[in-house]
């Protein structure tokens, strides 16, 4: 079910295309997927986000929306009368997930390439301290939000920071596996641990979260190399 | 006259231009405010602040009825959710939401970095490409109000009356004045941004904005004593 053709441009490893895969496949809409080769990037891509040439770009007749948060945002707005609301319906709860998004973007992402370019265990050990204790502050913010007896940071239905946070745990799940670290962990975050069980098995998220296994070979065979050759070189 | 939904307070300073956005859009929905400052200049931070906002300790900080609202384009949207009576800040059309919100998000990446690299470049030829980075943007910010707005005669971003987009770049106003006197340049030009130019002008004499930028002169002296000097170092200590 569409309002006019929708269109969205992305990449599979891309936890910021996961997040608007999501969004679409909670409001039930239909869309075209393309996917892109960053290392040649499509035509329609470059004159679609001429600013920044990223994915994802979501094209809703032919009118491009960029930035995966905005985009979230976008879909919430014009598929409205679809689904359950992706943003909580009170202005200060909206506030509330809106800066944890924010946060997410500026404090939680960085960290996965960090983790990448840190040389030596004892540098990898300082960015896994820090990714925690910003996980940290994540669970006490579901706790706030949800109390003793939701599922979500949205309550009983994904919302707005459940896919700004959640898109990324595929790849949380490879970097505990490369670098043999545990970031949601029983002892420090249990609410967050069970909450990404919960994620992973809603019906809009199991078949747009990118594979576990596909995406440990990307990261071990192109990412990590690639990150640590960037790093090597400053 | 004021309208108040509970008791509203923010924590700010007249140099932020983060904060300056708040005054805005409080002064657009005509809400009573207490303002309570924020001393930059030593750095030393309020128990209130801390308390309100422990996880980045910066301003501008809303207090409504004692529940603290943190990042100053969140706390817009927030004052236009909350006093919807009032003229809206962000465009009532989905898409015209998206696009103000890129471009909103677009000044907030590069502005400050762009002001940034021309305070640390190290000779005239590095300060005239920092300085191109810049007003590239700015001519990036003249297609998109040509495309919407100015196209249609329209003063502002928000059309006929100032909305979100003004108030994330007009904003910076005083910042980038100070910018232009420290370093002797010009950044809206009628060659390049003539439609800026225009907006600039008709933006700081809204009623909603003058008295909130900070005057030129006083941002100036503050720059030169305060915010350079603390950039530079900033960037000294990165170098190593």
């Amino acid at each position: 079910m569409g309002k006019g053709d929708v269109k969205l441009l992305g990449t599979w490893p891309s936890p910021f295309v996961t997040r608007v895969k999501i969004a679409l496949k909670l409001k039930s809409v239909d869309y075209e997927y393309q996917e892109e080769n960053l290392g040649s990037k499509s035509e329609l891509l470059i004159k679609s986000n001429p600013v920044y040439k990223k994915i994802p770009v979501l094209l809703h007749g032919g009118k491009p929306i960029c930035e995966s948060l905005i985009i979230v945002q976008y879909i919430d707005e014009a598929w409205t009368d679809i689904g359950s609301s992706i943003l909580p319906c009170d202005p200060y709860d909206r506030a509330v997930a809106r800066f944890w998004a924010a946060y997410v973007d500026d404090k939680i992402f960085p960290t996965i390439r960090g983790l990448g370019m840190a040389k030596g265990e004892e540098a990898k050990a300082a960015v896994v301290k820090e990714l925690k204790d910003g996980l940290v502050l994540l669970e006490e913010a579901l706790l706030k939000s949800s109390g003793k007896a939701k599922p979500f940071f949205g309550g009983d239905e994904i919302g707005y920071l459940d896919i700004a946070f959640g898109s990324l745990l595929a790849w949380f799940k490879v970097m505990e596996k490369y670098f043999n670290v545990k970031l949601l962990e029983e002892a420090t975050t249990p609410r967050l641990v069970s909450w990404a069980d919960s994620f992973c098995k809603h019906r809009a998220v199991k078949d747009e979260l990118p594979d576990t296994h596909k995406l440990f070979e990307l990261a071990q065979n192109v990412m990590f190399p690639r990150w640590q050759a960037a790093a090597a070189t400053n | 006259m004021g309208k108040g939904k509970g008791d509203v307070k923010l924590l700010g300073a007249w140099p932020s231009p983060y904060a300056v956005r708040v005054n805005i859009a409080l002064n657009l929905k005509s809400v009573d405010y207490e303002f309570q400052t924020e001393n930059l200049a030593t750095g030393s931070k309020s128990e209130l602040l801390i308390k309100s906002n422990p996880v980045h300790k910066k301003i501008p900080v809303l207090l409504h009825g004692g529940k603290p609202i943190c990042e100053s384009l969140i706390i817009v949207q927030y004052i236009d959710e909350v006093w919807s009576d009032g003229p809206s800040i962000l465009p009532s059309d989905p898409y015209d939401r998206a696009v103000a919100r890129f471009w909103a998000a677009y000044v907030d990446d590069k502005f400050y970095t762009a002001v940034k690299g021309i305070v640390v470049a190290d000779g005239e030829e590095a300060k005239a490409a920092a300085v191109k980075v810049l007003k590239d943007g700015l001519v990036l910010l003249e297609e998109a109000f040509l495309k919407s707005s100015a196209g249609e005669g329209k003063p502002f971003f928000g059309g006929d009356e100032i909305g979100y987009l003004d108030i994330a770049l007009g904003s910076l106003l005083g910042w980038l004045r100070v910018t232009e006197k420290s370093f002797n340049v010009k950044l809206f030009e009628e060659a390049t941004t003539p439609r800026l130019v225009s907006w600039v002008d008709s933006f700081c004499k809204h009623p909603a904005v003058k008295d909130e930028l900070p005057e030129t002169d006083k941002l100036f002296e503050y720059a030169q004593k305060v915010v350079y000097p603390r950039i530079k170092a900033f960037a000294a200590a990165a170098a190593k």
